[in-house]
């Protein structure tokens, strides 16, 4: 074999190198795109498909029709501040945003998000006592 | 993983247990706590996953919200309660568009795919979410604006709005479809930008006494926002408890309007409210002759009744006047008068708050009576004391058609031997037109300042 030839083998194992290369990078690229339906899936799957979602969502329509009508008008203004305390559990999304160990901007927004909830949560239920306390039976 | 879902349940139930408890005073208070348990299963559920670490930065972010959320509880002035429940809407909105945000940007944290490659489904719910919490945001802090005074009260209108609002909600609808398809950063925060732009402006063109409504609406839409938060997250305690809220907003706004006979379309697209009302009533009759008097008059009438209906409204609340209101009823007690308070579905600015004030002034609820119970027995009742109320107590939505209350229910206040009328002047209230019941021959009008009437009454009757 003369230099010739070892350049020329040279030559087309890079490029065979090369074309492995991209090969490995398509395959990686496939492999991430197959992880997602399967995380979707688990997310879809994970006992939770959209249909069971949306089935609770629209029981959960008629319990809270049927359970809002039979609140007594005097005690709408706690009804309000209960309601605004409760729909402060979009605190679960906001946790679950800040968790993870290390920074990025995703976790800026849940703890934002956390302490906006907290307000609520805190804020809502106490002012919704307070207001519930002074519904007591008087004393004659 | 499946405990957790079983833990958000139990979370989910004690919220529904939470909501009947209201069904009557005595069981409310237990009732709340049920809520306040099950938002710390929901809470400690989450921080206990796998994934959820940080400790230190939610513990932090935990104490600063729950501190401030508690300061204010605990000093607000139960007559500035519906700025309030405005205020706290506002956060919920602003909190969903976060959370959403969060999951747009790091979509591996809550299984729904890898940044840049969200599924359509997720993409639509995440939009959904956002700009309705986007739209509460800003429409909350409006009507916050407006109750508080900042914002002026009457209602804002300029011609071609309603365009300018149907235009900018097919764009908003156009974007949110566009993003679906192509889920690029910067359709995400038009959608933010955009809606906190309809939420200002849809609020802002209605007046300060529709707020009833508006905050009912505000609390439905935060019911909305999270749950299509939690459809996005597949989290089931968030989509409960959203539609729960949801559907107490929507109920709420439905018996306002119904208590103001208006639709709901008319509250939000009109600008209800100082207009010159173009009926009789308007105008011209401000020349009649109406019967005033002052408080030894009052005390005079009231010491001869045997039955007392008492009327509060807003002016009540904004005069400060509920205690010695109180004061009043309990001296005509021990005078051997039944005492009873009639509560118009739309007195005051927000559902029930009437009743809040009453009860904090230590009026027992059971004098207290809605519109329905009450009715017919002001037929049968010696003197009626309206106090801060107005245009519910208007005879004209009986009989004038071209009134723009027409057809609202009314506390027959008509039909009462005596009535009398504390009010500061004879301006027209938040309808604008001239309440028919000034000028009757069984209505004497004491002007005045609400509390001051109420306090000099109370030295008149020997208190």
């Amino acid at each position: 074999m003369d230099k010739q030839q070892l350049l020329e083998q040279a030559q087309s194992l890079r490029e065979q190198a090369q074309a492995l290369a991209e090969r490995a990078g398509e395959l990686a690229a496939q492999a991430a795109h197959m992880g997602t339906p399967a995380a979707e899936a688990a997310a879809v799957t994970g006992g939770t498909p959209f249909v069971v979602l949306f089935t609770a969502f629209v029981l959960a329509c008629f319990v809270g029709y049927y359970v809002v009508w039979s609140v007594t008008p005097a005690l709408h203004s706690p009804l309000m501040g209960v309601t605004n305390a409760i729909s402060s559990v979009i605190i679960v999304g906001a946790l679950i945003a800040a968790g993870p160990a290390g920074g990025d901007i995703s976790k800026v927004f849940g703890f934002l998000a956390i302490v906006l909830a907290s307000v609520n949560i805190f804020g809502g239920f106490l002012v919704t006592n307070r207001m519930l306390a002074m519904f007591k039976k008087k004393q004659k | 993983m499946q405990w957790a879902g079983f833990a958000y349940l139990i979370a989910a139930v004690c919220f529904i247990m939470a909501l009947r408890g209201l069904s009557h005073p005595e069981t409310a208070r237990n009732g709340n706590r049920f809520g306040m348990v099950g938002m710390a299963i929901a809470v400690i559920t989450t921080i206990l996953m796998p994934n959820v670490v940080s400790y230190e930065w939610i513990l932090i972010g935990i104490v600063i919200g729950g501190g401030i959320g508690a300061v204010i509880a605990k000093k607000i002035e139960m007559t500035a309660l519906p700025q309030l429940v405005a205020a706290f809407h506002s956060l919920v909105g602003l909190a969903a568009v976060f959370v959403a945000a969060a999951a747009f940007y790091n979509p591996g944290a809550y299984n729904i795919g890898v940044a840049g490659d969200i599924a359509a489904a997720s993409l639509a719910e995440m939009s959904l979410g956002t700009a309705i919490g986007a739209i509460t945001f800003t429409g909350s802090i409006v009507a916050f604006g407006k109750l508080q005074g900042i914002f002026g009260s009457k209602p804002l209108v300029f011609s071609g709005q309603h365009m300018l609002n149907a235009g900018l909600g097919i764009l908003l609808a156009l974007l949110i479809v566009w993003f679906c398809v192509d889920q690029a950063p910067w359709l995400f925060w038009a959608i933010v930008l955009l809606s906190f732009a309809i939420g200002f402006l849809l609020i802002l063109p209605i007046g300060g006494a529709d707020m009833p409504v508006v905050v009912s609406m505000l609390n439905s839409y935060s019911g909305w926002a999270a749950c299509g938060i939690g459809f996005t997250l597949a989290n089931t305690a968030l989509i409960i408890t959203g539609a729960l809220v949801g559907a107490s907003g929507a109920i709420l706004s439905y018996i306002m309007c119904k208590g103001m006979n208006r639709s709901i379309f008319n509250v939000i697209l009109g600008g209800f409210g100082g207009e010159s009302a173009s009926s009789a009533g308007a105008g011209g009759d401000d020349d009649r002759p109406v019967k005033s008097g002052g408080p030894e008059d009052a005390a005079f009438m009231m010491k001869q009744a045997e039955s007392v209906i008492i009327v509060p409204g807003y002016g009540m609340a904004v005069a400060q006047a509920q205690h010695a209101l109180r004061e009043m009823a309990e001296l005509l007690k021990a005078n051997g008068a039944t005492v009873r308070y009639a509560i118009h579905p739309v007195a005051g600015r927000m559902p029930g708050h009437m009743n809040v004030l009453l009860a904090e002034a230590n009026v027992d609820y059971d004098d207290v009576m809605e519109l329905e119970e009450i009715n017919r027995d002001f037929a049968k009742t010696d003197v009626v004391f309206v106090i801060g109320a107005n245009d519910v107590t208007n005879p004209a939505a009986k009989t004038d058609k071209a009134s723009p209350i027409y057809g609202m229910p009314i506390l027959n206040v008509e039909d009462a031997e005596q009535v009398l009328f504390v009010k500061r002047s004879m301006s027209p209230g938040y309808a604008g037109v001239q309440n028919e019941l000034f000028f009757r021959d069984n209505t004497t009008m004491l002007f005045g300042d609400a509390k001051k009437m109420c306090e000099d009454i109370v030295k008149a009757l020997g208190g």
